[in-house]
């Protein structure tokens, strides 16, 4: 089994055609939307945690690429800029996946992106805005 | 036991005890008060939160021919700055936005860029656009001037912070349905979080909670360089109830702070963003308490368990002024992560770095052990519990004429 979260961007020709639906049916892939959005320029954006068997998670990545989905490892996207970061940790009870913990001994903030879902509720209240969203 | 000066004297000779305001917590515990009381000397603080009643003046220097930018506009990097003093003084506010910045219109506010920035900015070596227009005199005819200022080049650049270093500070919580957008950051609806600003056990103002060795002319750290204690704080409120231990259950005294910001580092002075509040100023302040006695150790070494504060409701209470608590907690259990409101678990952010605070004790601790760092005598007290001195309200109605 294999399970990774990806970042899915659509072009606007494919907004209306139910690629998520084929990855269930063709792949027998299970997936968790932990974000959808349409942008203004009408592409697609979403997120996906994507578990399947491992040939089945390949194919289903190629099946995407071949539609004109690109995609991206969900881990690039938010990023800390550490010169940026104070560790003060109001970001904490905010972050709803606890991607962002206070380390109990050295009271610095832990910044954990295999934990985070890209929810983007820390990127305006980082009153240093030291989060940084990258696609 | 011994006086400021013995301590310098020690401090000069490379041989003074110095320990930050966390450490002496576990000296005492091992070694009990007097024994602890006899070895230690100096109890280095810290503090590293927004401050937003900070801000610097300039003296820009004169241009040929001269200006008089008293009366007149001025803009650093488009941030209004106060004029109204003599030709090329100037005082730029942690909190200025530029006159084109949308602040809530769009709510909630980003507030990206302002007063505390540039300060950063030009702390960090930057150069900053300055925009001026005068009305023109004879001694200063002239109206218009633009020009690139950064810190060496200018006369002066001094931090002056009108209140800093506030002793304890509010738990604010949002018990209505709507998040709300405050300068203690976002509280979500229905106590979804409780945001904390303090350093507690590391605080500066609560290491000495009575004001026994701090006091007007106290040299500390400031903002990475030398500065001092200029007055007691605005607001400065020592009145308020106090726990045995001397420690303010709520807000209570503050300080006013001033330095040269020449010295200054841009780590330890950070421009922030508070959404749909304003800008700010994070800045880093550290005060160096001299053990004279048992009894100022006992104080110094008062630990995060033994200072309380108040959970306040932040979308009714505070906005409204209506007296009242939803609970006091201790600073250990805010640190836990969660403390329990209304019977329900909160979990807790700080606005105030704590692992700041302890770079900055410690930088400090360096600084005097390395001899660089002499103590000062204060001049004058600052007001304490038994002075009277209150905080009043403001009173609002139509005028009296």
């Amino acid at each position: 089994m294999t399970s990774k979260k990806i970042v899915l961007r659509f072009p606007d020709r494919l907004v209306d055609q139910p690629i998520v639906y084929k990855l269930v049916k063709d792949f027998d892939l299970q997936f968790n939307i932990l974000k959808a959005s349409v942008t203004p320029q009408e592409e697609g954006l979403m997120v996906l945690e994507l578990t399947g068997k491992k040939e089945n998670y390949e194919l289903g990545v190629e099946y995407l690429k071949s539609c004109g989905v690109k995609i991206q490892p969900l881990s690039k996207d938010i990023i800390r800029n550490e010169k940026k970061c104070t560790d003060c940790g109001v970001c904490v009870p905010i972050c709803p996946t606890e991607a962002l913990e206070v380390d109990p001994k050295t009271r610095k903030i832990n910044f954990d992106n295999k934990k985070c879902i890209a929810c983007e509720l820390c990127i305006k209240i980082c009153p240093p805005r030291a989060m940084e969203v990258h696609f | 036991m011994r006086t400021i000066k013995e301590i310098n004297e020690k401090i000069k000779k490379g041989q003074a005890v110095v320990v930050t305001a966390e450490e002496v917590i576990d000296l005492v515990e091992k070694k009990g008060i007097k024994k602890a009381a006899q070895e230690v000397d100096v109890v280095t603080t810290g503090t590293f939160g927004p401050m937003c009643s900070s801000g610097a003046y300039f003296n820009i220097g004169h241009s040929k021919p001269r200006v008089k930018l008293g009366g007149g506009v001025c803009k650093l990097n488009d941030v209004p700055v106060y004029t109204g003093f003599a030709a090329v003084d100037i005082y730029l506010g942690a909190t200025a936005i530029p006159d084109d910045d949308p602040r809530n219109k769009v709510f909630p506010g980003e507030f990206k860029y302002g007063g505390g920035h540039v300060i950063q900015e030009l702390v960090s070596g930057g150069s900053v656009r300055l925009e001026a227009s005068a009305y023109g005199t004879d001694c200063y005819p002239r109206k218009k001037i633009e020009a690139h200022i950064n810190l060496k080049d200018l006369n002066e650049a001094v931090l002056f912070n009108m209140r800093n270093c506030y002793q304890n500070y509010n738990v604010a919580v949002n018990l209505s349905d709507k998040p709300i957008y405050t300068y203690m950051g976002m509280l979500r609806p229905n106590l979804g979080n409780a945001n904390y600003c303090s350093a507690g056990q590391l605080s500066p103002l609560l290491k000495d909670p009575c004001y026994k060795t701090i006091g007007i002319g106290t040299k500390i750290f400031l903002g990475g360089g030398v500065g001092f204690v200029a007055w007691h704080g605005t607001q400065h409120n020592p009145s308020v109830k106090r726990k045995d231990n001397g420690t303010p259950q709520a807000p209570a005294g503050t300080l006013a702070v001033i330095g040269d910001l020449k010295q200054m580092k841009p780590e330890w002075l950070v421009g922030v963003s508070m959404l749909g509040y304003g800008v700010s100023l994070a800045i880093g302040v550290g005060v160096p308490i001299p053990i004279l006695n048992e009894e100022g150790l006992k104080y110094a070494a008062i630990k995060d368990e033994e200072i309380y504060t108040q959970i306040i409701d932040y979308s009714e209470a505070y906005p409204q002024c209506i007296p009242g608590s939803l609970g006091e907690v201790n600073y250990a259990q805010l640190k836990s992560g969660k403390i329990t409101v209304k019977g329900k678990d909160v979990p807790t952010g700080n606005l105030s770095s704590y692992s700041r605070a302890v770079k900055i004790a410690e930088e400090l601790k360096s600084w005097i052990k390395k001899g660089d760092f002499l103590l000062t005598e204060p001049v004058a007290g600052l007001p304490d519990a038994e002075s009277g001195y209150t905080f009043k309200p403001l009173k609002d109605g139509p005028s009296l004429s």
